[in-house]
């Protein structure tokens, strides 16, 4: 059965005042227009993880959408700090909780598996761990020695952007993979935005490239552009210029709102974002051509 | 022949380069050590493999990266893997030669504090915190700092350990079952600081035209000087043209 819904339609079914979301992609493929939906859809008191928060979670933390932040990186990447979210924190207005990009994706790599934690070895800096009691290290049966472990982290829902996908969710993905296979898996509910709708054949041609199953997916969403200003591979490049833009907006809560208003409350959706960012910004975000050589599958 | 005009990032990132091997493995950051390994790989390191954390093996960027997940890394690259294998089967296995570090603070032990100034629960400053440079630290062969020298960033003992050097010094690293070396060296516009046989960062290097006691202003400790404490040669035309010409042209780091 076909699970083809609008996003906005997705969003309100499936995303709920208190829930732990998982907003996934690693620079990659970040479904800022699900965030902007959430936003606009007034939903409160997640609890937003993500490797690295990046602009979708300042900008979801300064329109009040949040009660606390799960992160390894708070930073706005290549550009500086991530100020929403760094001056919640300063100001005790937000709580935290905080890993290594390896703790946070094992945590993950637990919840995708069906496991209570994952294992790893010894960093030796336990500040962090002294901090965050989810940090606890336990004997290695084989060996005696002391291993780290971090509990399974299983989110309510996780969003995840892909390149295509058919209308049953199987969804291939390339380039940067990040967390996006982990958090569809991990999750209890997942909402899948595409940059393309295609035919189950597609998939079916290419199976090695499908890196979520529809089995796991809840709604399926034909979003283009939802990553801007992050990128998607093959389809459009990263604007550099808003991520530097955006450590100018976000200095001051007024700059935050005022880009709210404009960019997220007054548009219904992502096609009227798209439009309205224009064809100069169009045209510099062409990705240009690359194409794989293909493979022989066989036909057996 | 004429001496040359270079800035303090360009003298850094040079001097970075200069450590690296033909045939290493290192795991880049953007920035600095970007630049770093590309000039490497351009000179005398045609070999070098770069990994980056978000999963990319063998980059060959096109074009300047201005994010650790560039989509620059990844056309034309040798291979593209999850976050959770970049960092278990490449890192955590010890297939990493070379892990590029920075951050606020780096003390006398070569610990770095990348997380808070202050007291944790409630600080000072926030700062981004460890992305992968917990386990990048522990876990690399062996760790390169690169970091502009001012007092503020030397203190003799860091804030918080976001990521370890060699701890309070002696075996307290090696006790800690580490699989990493640890910091080789220190690399900064003044000159370069490496381990002694404890752990504690010592003036191995002075760039030209610096002299002890500038660096001693700039160190939050009272700083040792290596017995074989020698001058770094200038940067050449070669390095700097690669650097200015080829790899930042739009002059974003440099």
């Amino acid at each position: 059965m076909t699970k083809l819904i609008p996003l906005k339609e997705a969003i309100q079914t499936y995303v709920h005042d208190g829930d732990l979301l998982y907003a996934s992609g690693f620079t990659h493929l970040i479904p800022f227009a699900a965030g902007h939906e959430i936003i606009r859809q007034g939903i409160k008191n997640l609890v937003l993880a993500r490797a690295t928060p990046d602009i979708i979670y300042d900008q979801m933390v300064a329109a009040g959408c949040a009660r606390k932040v799960i992160f390894s990186y708070m930073g706005n990447p290549g550009v500086g700090s991530l100020r929403r979210v760094r001056e919640a924190i300063e100001a005790g207005q937000l709580e935290w909780e905080e890993y290594s990009h390896f703790s946070m994706i094992s945590r993950l790599q637990a919840g995708a598996s069906g496991l209570p934690f994952m294992p790893m070895k010894q960093t030796g800096a336990t500040d962090l761990a002294s901090n965050n009691p989810n940090y606890q290290t336990v004997c290695d049966p084989y060996t005696g020695e002391d291993v780290v472990v971090v509990p399974a982290l299983v989110p309510d829902v996780a969003i995840v952007h892909v390149q295509r996908a058919d209308a049953y969710g199987n969804a291939h993905v390339w380039g940067i993979l990040g967390e996006q296979q982990l958090a569809a898996f991990a999750a209890k509910t997942v909402i899948l935005t595409a940059e393309e709708i295609v035919d189950e054949a597609v998939i079916r041609s290419d199976p090695n490239r499908t890196l979520i199953p529809g089995m796991v997916v809840n709604a399926v969403c034909h979003v283009p552009f939802c990553a801007h200003p992050s990128y998607t591979q093959g389809y459009h490049d990263r604007d550099n210029a808003f991520y530097l833009a955006w450590d100018e907006i976000s200095k001051t809560a007024e700059g935050v709102q005022a880009y709210l208003d404009e960019w997220v409350y007054s548009l219904p959706d992502r096609g009227a974002y798209w439009e309205k960012l224009g064809s100069e910004v169009h045209q510099r975000l062409q990705s240009g051509e690359c194409w794989s050589e293909p493979v022989n599958y066989g036909d057996y | 022949m004429s001496e040359l005009a270079y800035n303090p990032t360009e003298l850094m990132i040079i001097n970075a380069a200069r450590l690296l091997r033909d045939q290493d493995v290192v795991f880049v950051g953007v920035g600095i050590p970007n630049l770093a390994c590309n000039l490497a790989m351009r000179t005398h390191a045609p070999n070098l493999q770069m990994i980056y954390e978000a999963g990319v093996i063998g980059a060959q960027p096109s074009r300047l990266p201005l994010s650790i997940g560039d989509p620059s890394l990844v056309t034309g690259s040798l291979a593209v893997c999850s976050m959770y294998d970049v960092f278990t089967l490449y890192l955590q296995r010890g297939n990493v030669d070379v892990g590029f570090l920075g951050g606020a603070q780096i003390d006398q032990y070569g610990n770095i504090n990348a997380t808070v100034i202050g007291e944790y629960h409630n600080p000072k400053v926030r700062l981004p915190g460890s992305g992968g440079s917990m386990e990048i630290a522990a876990w690399a062969n062996r760790c390169y700092i690169i970091t502009p020298h001012q007092k503020r960033r030397f203190p003799a003992r860091v804030d918080f350990h976001t990521s370890i050097g060699y701890l309070s010094g002696g075996d307290a690293r090696k006790k800690t079952g580490v699989r990493g070396g640890g910091p080789e060296a220190v690399v900064t516009n003044l000159g370069l600081l490496q381990p002694d046989q404890t752990g504690e960062l010592v003036l191995t290097a002075l760039h030209p035209g610096v002299s002890f006691e500038q660096v001693q202003e700039n160190t939050g400790w009272p700083l040792k000087q290596s017995g074989e404490c020698t001058v770094t040669l200038p940067p050449n035309a070669e390095e700097l043209r690669i650097l200015r010409e080829e790899l930042d042209p739009q002059k974003i780091y440099i």
